[in-house]
């Protein structure tokens, strides 16, 4: 009987020191992503990164600085599509609509949210690129944008309705419109939340790269406007570390750096503004 | 009177146009997803005709003769997400279970920060790193290591070029875990707190508390979360493209070559030419998606069962 309970004792230390090796091994791969990056990433990036354009293939050296500035224009019509959707959207759910079309337009969403991002490629190329003929930025724009919906909807939303009803009461009670409430008392409580799921969307779709390979395309020199083929930092890290030139997979490396150094920032920041700065501990 | 008289008010004070105009962008969101089926359904009209199910079962792809047939990229699809899952289930549902059962909220929750960081890297990231440290790690340890002792199973049989299922399989299960412990953390989170209690009341150990109680609680959430991974590792794209060796073929070797939907999509859709060739391809992009639909679908209501358990037996 002792031995029995001795070995069920050690059973459950075993286990439990298991576990804990799974949770140390699954964080350390960040750790390593992150190290790796910084190894190879940190000695190849240098000014002409950031302000050169790509080298004719072959030749040693040159940057990424229309990629640089294509994605930023893309992150940027991105957003202007995307969020004003789920922002007036996730409005309308939490404070207007019934729970019929609520659901409906929920179920949508989510829908929207699990679509594999490269079916959302042939969906933004069937729809913007055909019609135009023409890849362009709006396209991968339109793409990106598409992504960013369903989250700034679903967590607007969200955030809306956990503001305190006591405030909504109140506003009412003084006499405010019901749009006058929402834009003057619900929406400001909110915005950290919203501002936060805005940002974390962006960090999302900074780094898709399947949506772009045929609605932005890419290019080897700068995109004037928004209707031409544009360069963007994930599909010239897929084209550099795919190619067999020791100088680009330098590059490639690189661009990853500055790819996930944005993307992690982004994220840091969206969950300091959400919790102030302060770790909010589970209950 | 006194009806359309509030409503002129209100109309005058914005609330309709405001609940107007709010209402057509939440329309919009379902008129978008509506479309997205439409066009994919309506453009893969050509290989629906022509094929029929035989495109499912057909081992051909060959753009020069016209015939086209999914079962190549199905069968990497399948295969390489086998592998990811086999992989990642088990240290993802570990890692869960340390940080829900085991942990200290504050580690719990540092350590879940890190996780959600983990879920941020893009796809095309991973890809890199598979190319450069999977691929050359696979060649010269994982190929020896598993060849010699099990080259007798047909699944450990051939040469390996670096690139194949089972590169793919790798690199996905480090994709998946981040997902796996998120979800399968807040589900385990989620199991009232006397169940625990009743357990080592009873003289359980930890661990036996954990496993014969609160994980079969749980089970049906858990299930769910790896759903959820399973549909993300189907429609995976970039990190497959970059390290499966793209071979349209179907081997029983994981260390053969192999080819994905996505994969296949990504790599053949610009240079697709005929109608017939760009439609095939948009067929296998809608079989993604009702697949991805399908799991999606069964995972959330796996997940909303075990957390609505779980605060039924609390109240």
């Amino acid at each position: 009987m002792n031995n029995r309970l001795r070995w069920r004792k050690f059973v459950s230390n075993f286990m439990l020191t298991l576990t804990g090796v799974c949770a140390f091994v699954s964080v350390s791969i960040l750790f390593f992503i992150l190290g790796y990056l910084l190894f190879n990433g940190g000695t190849s990036i240098n000014w002409a990164f950031f302000t050169q354009l790509p080298k004719p293939v072959g030749e040693v050296g040159g940057g990424m600085a229309n990629a640089i500035v294509g994605s930023a224009k893309l992150l940027l019509a991105a957003s202007l599509f995307g969020v004003p959707f789920g922002f007036f959207g996730g409005i309308y759910l939490s404070e207007f609509s019934g729970p019929k079309v609520a659901s409906v337009v929920r179920y949508a969403a989510d829908l929207l949210n699990g679509v594999p991002s490269i079916v959302i490629g042939i969906f933004a190329f069937s729809l913007v690129v055909l019609p135009f003929k023409q890849f362009s930025t709006l396209a991968g724009s339109f793409a990106l944008g598409l992504m960013m919906i369903p989250i700034t909807l679903r967590s607007t939303e969200e955030f809306l309705n956990a503001v305190p009803s006591m405030l909504r009461e109140g506003a009412m009670a003084l006499g405010a419109s019901k749009w006058k409430t929402i834009a003057t008392v619900i929406v400001p409580a909110a915005y950290r939340g919203i501002l936060t799921a805005i940002l974390l969307a962006l960090a999302r779709v900074a780094g898709e790269t399947a949506p772009l390979l045929f609605t932005a395309l890419g290019n080897r020199f700068w995109s004037p406007g928004w209707v031409q083929p544009t360069a963007s930092l994930p599909v010239v890290i897929y084209n550099y570390a795919q190619s067999p030139y020791e100088d680009w997979h330098r590059q490639a490396w690189a661009a990853g750096l500055v790819l996930l150094g944005f993307i992690l920032i982004v994220n840091i920041l969206a969950r300091t503004i959400l919790s102030r700065g302060i770790a909010v501990p589970r209950s | 009177m006194a009806g359309s008289r509030s409503f002129i008010s209100k109309l005058r004070e914005g609330d309709e146009i405001a609940r107007l105009i709010t209402f057509l962008f939440a329309a919009s969101v379902v008129l978008i997803t509506f479309m997205l089926v439409y066009e994919l359904w309506i453009n893969s009209a050509l290989p629906r005709h022509k094929f029929g199910l035989h495109f499912f079962v057909t081992q051909v792809w060959d753009p020069v003769m016209d015939q086209f047939g999914a079962l190549p990229f199905i069968y990497g699809t399948v295969v390489t997400s086998m592998v990811a899952l086999f992989l990642a289930v088990p240290l993802g549902i570990g890692a869960a279970i340390f940080l829900a059962e085991l942990a200290p909220p504050r580690i719990s929750d540092t350590l879940e920060f890190f996780i959600d960081l983990l879920a941020a890297v893009p796809s095309v990231i991973y890809g890199v790193l598979g190319v450069f440290i999977v691929v050359p790690l696979m060649r010269q340890v994982i190929y020896p290591a598993l060849n010699k002792p099990f080259g007798f199973l047909p699944i450990f049989k051939g040469p390996s070029y670096g690139v194949g299922f089972l590169t793919a399989g790798i690199v996905l299960s480090i994709m998946l875990i981040p997902y796996i412990i998120s979800v399968s953390r807040e589900v385990l989170l989620s199991v009232p707190r006397d169940q625990r209690e009743a357990a080592l009341a009873l003289g359980a150990t930890r661990w036996e508390s954990t496993w014969k109680v609160v994980v079969p609680f749980a089970k049906t959430g858990i299930m769910g979360s790896v759903f959820l991974a399973l549909a993300r590792a189907l429609g995976e794209t970039m990190a497959v493209t970059m390290v499966i060796g793209n071979t349209p073929q179907i081997a029983a070797s994981l260390f053969a070559p192999g080819y994905s939907i996505a994969a296949v999509i990504a790599n053949e859709f610009t240079e697709a030419t005929g109608e017939l060739y760009t439609q095939s391809l948009i067929a296998l992009g809608l079989v993604l998606f009702l697949l991805t639909f399908v799991l999606n679908g069964l995972a959330r209501l796996l997940i909303i069962v075990t957390t609505q358990k779980g605060s039924k037996v609390r109240a």
